[in-house]
């Protein structure tokens, strides 16, 4: 190979680098050559670390000393349904503390699912003089006095957000403390908290804000109080209403009503807890522009909702309550035309029966309605193959498919047959499928589909599915570009996972709860596999108090570079390659 | 917190024993037994709270699980509800917690306390009793206890030993005694709370115990 003599100087390819954002492409310059990846490090300037075990923050700050912006993500999905016991783990405090020396010029940090403490949310508003942007998505540990530090102390703040986090409210008081010659907020996001916080001292702030673009309130915000918000911020792109609700008054309707219409760029609208229905059309004036619906809080009515849904004509992303029924999903279908994603809330998951006419139906309507539908959540009740085969046909542009029967083992309600064909046409037909979720009665024979046909499916969730470990075996041999898999009260064990022990490393995680895993194979994988934390949660007590062969409760694994964490509470096991190295 | 501090029952699964039907918990109101995911994380989280009030002076406004006040209530007072008809599972349908909540309604109402510089706010509709009301006094205002006298329900400050009594104002503008009427109705007609100095209880007739038969 040629010495390349005549090269860039470094000046050179460091602006051609500045060019290339994503991280694939990154990662690529950087096997090119050493003075390519010892430039290209220097210039990164955001880090995405989709698992906080996989690596420690020194080794990311030793390999990218000038990074602006990090994500990082902590619990597996399943915390989100209480799969994950408390105390699991997903820390952030090592990563702000090795940050806050290392990273004097950070900008942004977005974090999902990890706990954060009051004490890293000062040491983040201290050490970070140009400190932009903090999303806190399903994250907890932390409380408004927390929140005060950040208003108090981030002079160049632009992003607050919340997210669905828990958030202990001790006071109201802590959005008083941003200064009063604090202008930048540009995006606000405080839906998830449960008290309320000082209207008098949001209102100043919204007022004297000019480049607020995002304001999610909370439910606590009443609707007589939200004309005076939006009259202070007509620029809103995006906003979450409070509570949607107050008696009806022709004054505070009209106040409301021309408050909207003075919004003239919204393009996003959410919120709508306590709906009541006769304060909905004030929000029609702006219904054309909006791209985006989440009506997910709100408690309305079929009616209703068609009434509005069918004046959103460049509607591109609903969520809704099933409230809408399928007459509601067949409006949608003939008004929005533009649809990109429908999510379909159940309004009583725990209920028996249905208590809405929501069926397979409505999604049908859709899928034919909406030629660019390409993501979709939906809870329902009852499916068919033929009713999954038409959707499938219908949009082979679909990349996301979460579907929730939500009694396990639903059969195909008109042949009472598994709905394995079902689901076989959507992974056969939608090609470029990313994210799948399953549901309903299924054998193995839904996995060899998926195994065989989902080549680009990158997420796969499953519950209450399959017979044996072939299922198994089918998507961890079958699946090329499987990232994450998540399965619980499959009857999958030992022979498959071990078989396909060398794939893990491949994928970010694997999460298996209620299967037939035992004790023995875990402690087999993680000697086996050193790249890999097999983690072992089992709130029964230490497994080695009972026989190998007994199923443990909850597996994780995920490859790592950092070897077993130290964090681990005291029912989680990681099964290392030296046992002595086993903590327990 | 080490494991030996931990209950060991086996999770409730879909699969085989379902011991945690049989177990007395407590319950936000509303739930029923079958709500086993808000049920599985208030098991684990009984312990971790626990350390924490040791520990920790804050008020905090959520008053859920308080194992230190509830531990003093009377048996009766334990919301042990029927197991459901049929077993739920834990996580399952998969759909997240503020969601459930979201679809609940609210009630807040504002609670005066003589003396105190500010007021706070309570949601009603999380309790389902008097008593529990009584313990979310207990547990935002920590200088209150409860004292349970002659049926009575009171608070005391037990730094200075001065007593509350908790009134409230109605629909129709009338400032009431809190207990009489059953809880329903109150939670339905009440627009705000005062717990009143004992020593201006004037005008409010004492309550014979025939009278205070059901409080909740």
């Amino acid at each position: 190979m040629p010495r390349m003599g005549y090269s860039f100087p470094e000046e050179v390819l460091e602006h051609v680098f500045s060019f290339i954002q994503s991280d694939e492409d990154r990662n690529a310059i950087s096997e090119v050559c050493r003075s390519w990846h010892d430039i290209e490090r220097w210039s990164r300037r955001r880090v995405f670390v989709g698992n906080c075990y996989a690596i420690s923050p020194t080794m990311v700050i030793r390999r990218f000393p000038e990074v602006r912006s990090v994500k990082l993500k902590g619990k597996p999905h399943f915390a989100d349904f209480n799969l994950v016991p408390e105390g699991w783990g997903g820390y952030v405090a090592p990563w702000i503390s090795a940050m806050a020396s290392a990273y004097p010029w950070l900008e942004e940090i977005r974090l999902k699912r990890m706990v954060i403490t009051d004490e890293s949310l000062e040491l983040i508003s201290k050490s970070f003089k140009n400190f932009k942007v903090l999303v806190l998505s399903s994250c907890e540990g932390f409380s408004t006095d927390g929140l005060a530090a950040i208003a108090a102390n981030c002079r160049n703040l632009r992003e607050l957000d919340l997210g669905e986090s828990e958030v202990e409210d001790l006071s109201g008081h802590w959005l008083s403390r941003f200064p009063d010659n604090y202008t930048s907020m540009v995006s606000l996001n405080i839906a998830c908290l449960g008290w309320e916080v000082s209207f008098s001292a949001l209102e100043r702030l919204v007022g004297r804000c000019p480049n607020l673009r995002t304001l999610r309130l909370n439910r606590a915000v009443p609707l007589d109080k939200l004309a005076n918000l939006l009259c202070r911020a007509p620029q809103l792109v995006e906003l979450g209403t409070g509570a949607y609700s107050s008696e009806l008054r022709p004054d505070v309707f009209s106040n409301l009503s021309g408050a909207f219409s003075g919004c003239k760029e919204l393009k996003s609208l959410s919120g709508f807890w306590d709906v009541v229905p006769g304060y909905l059309p004030a929000v029609y004036p702006i219904c054309s522009k909006l791209k985006s619906l989440n009506l997910s809080y709100a408690t309305i009515q079929s009616p209703e909702l068609i009434k509005l849904v069918s004046q959103c004509q460049n509607l591109q992303r609903l969520w809704v309550l099933d409230y809408i029924e399928d007459a509601g999903l067949d409006a949608l279908a003939a008004s929005c035309k533009d649809l990109r994603e429908l999510r379909v809330f159940p309004s009583d998951p725990f209920g028996q029966e249905p208590n809405v006419p929501l069926t397979e139906q409505g999604l049908v309507s859709v899928s034919e309605g909406c030629p660019k539908l390409q993501s979709v959540l939906y809870f329902c009740r009852q499916m068919s193959n033929a009713a999954l085969m038409t959707i499938a046909r219908n949009r082979p542009n679909m990349t996301r498919f979460r579907l929730c029967i939500i009694e396990p083992h639903t059969p195909d309600y008109l042949t009472l047959q598994p709905l394995d064909v079902g689901f076989g046409a959507i992974v056969e037909h939608c090609k470029d499928l990313r994210r799948l979720s399953l549901s309903g009665l299924l054998t193995d024979r839904v996995f060899e589909y998926i195994g065989t046909h989902a080549k680009k499916l990158e997420m796969l969730s499953v519950a209450f599915a399959g017979e044996s470990d072939l299922g198994l075996h089918h998507i961890l041999s079958g699946c090329d570009n499987l990232r994450k898999l998540e399965i619980r009260d499959c009857p999958f064990g030992d022979k498959a996972l071990l078989a396909n022990a060398a794939k893990l490393e491949t994928m970010r995680s694997l999460w298996m709860s209620s299967c037939s895993v035992s004790f023995g194979a875990c402690k087999l994988l993680g000697q086996k596999m050193p790249g890999l934390n097999v983690e072992v949660i089992d709130e029964r007590g230490p497994p080695d108090l009972r026989p190998e062969s007994c199923p443990i409760d909850k597996l994780y694994v995920y490859r790592t570079v950092s070897g077993p964490r130290f964090d681990m509470p005291g029912f989680v096991w990681t099964m290392a390659e030296n046992p002595a190295l086993r903590l327990s | 917190m080490s494991p030996e501090n931990r209950k060991h029952l086996p999770e409730s699964g879909s699969t085989g024993l379902n011991l945690k039907e049989t177990e007395l918990t407590l319950r936000m109101p509303g739930e029923t037994r079958g709500d086993t995911e808000i049920g599985a994380k208030s098991g684990t989280k009984r312990g971790f709270s626990q350390t924490i009030d040791l520990n920790h002076d804050r008020s905090s406004d959520v008053p859920e699980h308080d194992d230190r006040c509830c531990d003093k209530l009377e048996n009766e007072t334990l919301a042990v509800k029927p197991p459901a008809a049929k077993a739920q599972i834990v996580g399952w349908p998969p759909v997240r917690e503020f969601r459930k909540n979201a679809l609940k309604s609210f009630k807040f109402v504002k609670v005066a306390v003589d003396g105190a510089p500010f007021l706070r706010k309570l949601d009603l509709e999380m309790y389902s009793s008097y008593q529990e009301l009584l313990c979310a006094f207990d547990n935002m205002f920590s200088c209150l206890t409860i004292r349970n006298y002659l049926n009575e329900k009171k608070l005391m400050d037990t730094a200075n030993g001065v007593e509350y009594v908790p009134t409230y104002e109605d629909k129709d503008g009338d400032w009431m005694l809190v207990g009489d009427v059953p809880w329903k109705m109150f939670v339905e007609s009440c627009k705000r709370l005062r717990l009143m100095k004992s020593s201006e209880e004037i005008g409010l007739a004492p309550r014979t115990p025939q009278q205070s038969a059901s409080t909740s």
